[in-house]
């Protein structure tokens, strides 16, 4: 029946998700760069992350979804809305925040896009993600654990010197002396 | 589900944040597009990972999470910085390397 199998492949379930997902995250992250209030971009921000994180579930990936949650809608977005307030922006809506290379800006956007679409058109244009459809596959946690702390167990470590690097820097750089 | 699909979503986020770093003069808003950016590439990188079946596009997009976490918190403090030399983020003042 080549019918039903050429609808095994629709999953319309999946679809439908990704298209509300994609919807919401595209005009949220276009507020996050045009919005004229500084405090409704980290808003829509989270709008963007959690949308990533819904990406990552559809794509099978729970525990980077769960990560991205803690990591940027926990951390990084209070971080922002604490550099919001400690440099005293204004709360309303601000007139100057963009500078005067808008169009030049835009251009460039939109050119690097076309460009992205035709590339991605030409080399990927049929391709499915038959991995996703494997049965019994579970969660992937356990091997994503086994791939850090087995193959990559170098550049985790590194990353960790890193961290407390940039833990201390950030301390140095912003601390009153 | 056709591997684009999440290509173009990450090509669009990216090309969004690119506008934003290039167009806001506000220091925050510019690394909240930094943000769109990284979470560009892990999108792309997630696909390619479930298109290639291998776990190693997960462990890589966890790489960009704690990175982009230690370059915000940098960020912010050099921003804070410039705030408290100069009471402003305007992005357009800081040009003294400008010839």
């Amino acid at each position: 029946m080549p019918s039903l199998l050429a609808a095994a492949h629709l999953d319309v379930a999946q679809n439908v998700a990704f298209g509300f997902l994609a919807a919401s995250m595209a005009v949220a992250a276009i507020r996050v760069v045009t919005t004229k209030n500084i405090v409704h971009a980290a808003l829509y921000l989270v709008v963007v992350l959690a949308g990533v994180a819904g990406i990552y579930l559809l794509l099978a990936a729970e525990f980077t979804a769960v990560v991205q949650i803690i990591v940027y809608i926990g951390a990084i977005v209070v971080l922002f809305l604490f550099g919001i307030m400690l440099t005293r922006a204004p709360l309303g809506r601000t007139a100057n925040l963009d500078n005067n290379q808008r169009p030049l800006a835009l251009a460039v956007a939109l050119f690097l896009l076309g460009l992205l679409v035709y590339v991605l058109v030409d080399a990927f244009h049929s391709t499915h993600l038959d991995a996703l459809h494997r049965p019994l596959r579970v969660g992937t946690t356990a091997l994503v654990g086994n791939a850090i702390f087995q193959t990559y167990v170098v550049p985790f470590e590194a990353v960790s010197v890193l961290l407390l690097a940039a833990l201390v820097g950030a301390v140095v750089i912003a601390r009153r002396d | 589900m056709l591997l684009n699909e999440f290509l173009f979503l990450g090509a669009l986020l990216f090309c969004t944040g690119v506008y934003g770093v290039l167009a806001r003069k506000n220091g925050v808003l510019v690394l909240m597009s930094v943000e769109l950016i990284l979470n560009a590439v892990n999108i792309n990188l997630i696909a390619f990972g479930a298109f290639r079946d291998t776990i190693a596009g997960q462990v890589f997009a966890l790489f960009v999470i704690a990175i982009a976490a230690a370059e915000v918190g940098v960020g912010l403090a050099i921003v804070l910085l410039i705030y408290r030399n100069r009471r402003s983020i305007d992005l357009t003042d800081v040009d003294l390397m400008k010839g």
